[in-house]
């Protein structure tokens, strides 16, 4: 079976610093696959690139079959690859129930002329997309928040919100960067069952996350960046002990040889 | 007086008009647009040169210049895509002051700095000077409720959430699958119309345009409207605009009540006043006299 994400050799620099210096990896359908790997490393570079924020200077990126390499960022959300952000970058002014709105697609009432007609079609994948709001927000206890401003969150409701507004975008893969970092342990754990929940519905993740315990304990697969390149993938029970991961997190030991 | 006053409600009527459209480009959408007597200016002349001289109805010239506004609008939020904040609000500055300099410089078409006379007002030569005021008025403010619910649809509209979405954060609205530049020149272009149907309306009513009418100063007050009113309010922007223009009238009979004031330094002192009430009102309420709306129900059950 082929892999529903495919990176191939994706370099990346900023004003010649380089950032991805060949990035070639595979992520398979139906898992949970983690992304690791020291601080500067390419990690959100990478998934800037791979959904269409910020151009790879060469190489591929696959998705689904269809080649999305330098494709704009709305494309890529349309094909069904969805990204949240490190720092929850909602839309502060708007409501929890607006956020998921606005994130639910193929509404006809988001074109200029079906707006100012009000057409039925557009009320009814309203009220469709409403039902879906409330039914994602009940899943991620958002609910007594919907008509709170984002700016209004909390840190942890704030991470649920971009789980959640990636869900309304029916998704077949989810990128999360870091989406458990700076939570109370209850709530990371609560948040590690809903991602559990989504790649048993059939939901491709990759996640970013700088937090062990939780890669060890969601993520079927892991893989390694460092300086900008792939450098080893495996299950993590391997991973925690190879010393090529260890050196590249802790550095070389000088008194070794 | 009472001519007066329906002069005065006429011309709060045009500044409604424009502050609505504002509330589309900047209100909801976030675009700085510095340069709204620009598109204005598009929308008188554009009316004023097709009655003149083509003879077209006045209804036809006054949908043309609103079109032409739009046209206007979409060309200068494609080729400003990449500029925001105080870069944006630069460029869209110069360019009403670059639609000045062409209608004072070629005179062929716009009769230079003499400006344009004999524009047609409808059913001018039938009415009185008086029944016309009153006729039009009318035709201003039912144009102003027209436009007014057309934008208030936009407001309540997915449309308009995208819009709102790309004013917080434009790279975020594109990750949840938006293309942002469409809705900025859509609600730009639909913004334009409304400033260009205002100066249409301007042109037919007091039958004379030149170049010195359409400086920066109005679109100052426009922008001084939607503040006082309440910037991403539509009900805000038609109350200020009425607020600014009972401002700028009343202080021109208050002032030269001030004993030992000569009449320049009357003048002068009319305009202080107006900039101390726009700082006074940002300083007191930022948020406007009707503030935005919290959020913005497309149906009935999301409230």
């Amino acid at each position: 079976m082929p892999a529903l994400l495919d990176v191939r050799a994706v370099t990346r620099s900023f004003y010649g610093v380089a950032a991805l210096r060949g990035v070639t990896l595979a992520v398979e359908a139906g898992r949970i696959t983690g992304l690791i790997g020291p601080n500067g490393a390419g990690k959100t570079t990478l998934f800037n690139c791979v959904s269409g924020l910020v151009p790879p200077d060469s190489g591929r990126i696959v998705f689904d079959n269809a080649d999305i390499t330098g494709a704009r960022p709305d494309f890529i959300a349309q094909r069904g690859l969805v990204r949240t952000f490190q720092i929850a970058r909602g839309f502060p002014r708007l409501t929890v129930l607006e956020h998921l709105l606005l994130h639910g697609p193929a509404q006809p009432g988001e074109k200029l002329s079906v707006a100012l007609l009000r057409t039925g079609a557009m009320k009814e994948r309203e009220a469709e997309l409403y039902a879906r709001a409330i039914e994602i927000a009940r899943r991620l206890e958002l609910t007594r928040v919907l008509d709170n401003t984002a700016a209004e969150l909390s840190g942890g409701q704030k991470k649920l919100l971009e789980i959640g507004r990636a869900l309304m975008a029916e998704p077949k893969m989810l990128l999360l960067d870091e989406p458990i970092a700076g939570v109370n342990p209850t709530l990371a754990r609560a948040i590690g069952e809903r991602l559990r929940e989504l790649a048993a519905d059939g939901i491709t993740i990759l996640l970013i996350e700088h937090q062990m315990d939780a890669i060890a304990r969601l993520c079927d697969h892991v893989i390694v960046l460092a300086e900008g390149r792939t450098l080893i993938e495996d299950s993590f029970a391997a991973l925690a002990e190879n010393p090529l991961v260890q050196e590249a997190y802790m550095g070389r030991r000088k008194w070794a040889s | 007086m009472e001519n007066y006053l329906i002069a005065m409600a006429v011309s709060a009527g045009l500044y409604a008009l424009m502050a609505l459209g504002l509330n589309v480009i900047w209100g909801m959408a976030g675009q700085v647009n510095l340069g709204l007597v620009g598109f204005f200016a598009v929308g008188a002349y554009v009316s004023a040169l097709l009655t003149l001289k083509l003879g077209a109805p006045i209804a036809a010239g006054v949908v043309a210049g609103a079109l032409a506004a739009a046209a206007v609008g979409a060309v200068v939020s494609l080729v400003t895509a990449r500029l925001r904040g105080d870069y944006l609000a630069i460029v869209t500055l110069g360019f009403a002051e670059t639609i000045r300099i062409v209608a004072s410089n070629e005179i062929w078409l716009t009769n230079g700095t003499d400006g344009l006379s004999g524009i047609p007002g409808p059913f001018r030569a039938a009415l009185t000077p008086e029944q016309f005021n009153l006729f039009y008025l009318c035709l201003v403010a039912a144009l102003v409720i027209v436009v007014f619910a057309l934008i208030d649809r936009l407001a309540h509209a997915p449309f308009g959430r995208v819009l709102r979405a790309i004013r917080d954060d434009e790279q975020a609205t594109a990750v949840a699958g938006k293309y942002p530049l469409a809705f900025k020149v859509k609600a730009f272009a639909f913004g334009s119309a409304a400033l260009g149907l205002s100066g249409a309306l301007y042109a037919h009513y007091t039958s004379y345009i030149a170049p010195d009418l359409f400086l920066p100063l109005l679109t100052l007050y426009i922008k001084l409207a939607l503040l006082a009113g309440g910037v991403g309010n539509n009900r805000g922007a038609v109350l200020g605009a009425v607020v600014v223009v009972t401002f700028l009238e009343s202080t021109r009979f208050l002032v030269p009540l001030i004993p030992g004031l000569s009449h320049v330094q009357g003048a002068a002192l009319r305009e202080f006043i107006i900039s101390a009430a726009l700082i006074v009102t940002l300083r007191l309420r930022p948020q406007g006299l009707l503030p935005e709306a919290r959020m913005h129900p497309v149906l009935e059950k999301e409230k």
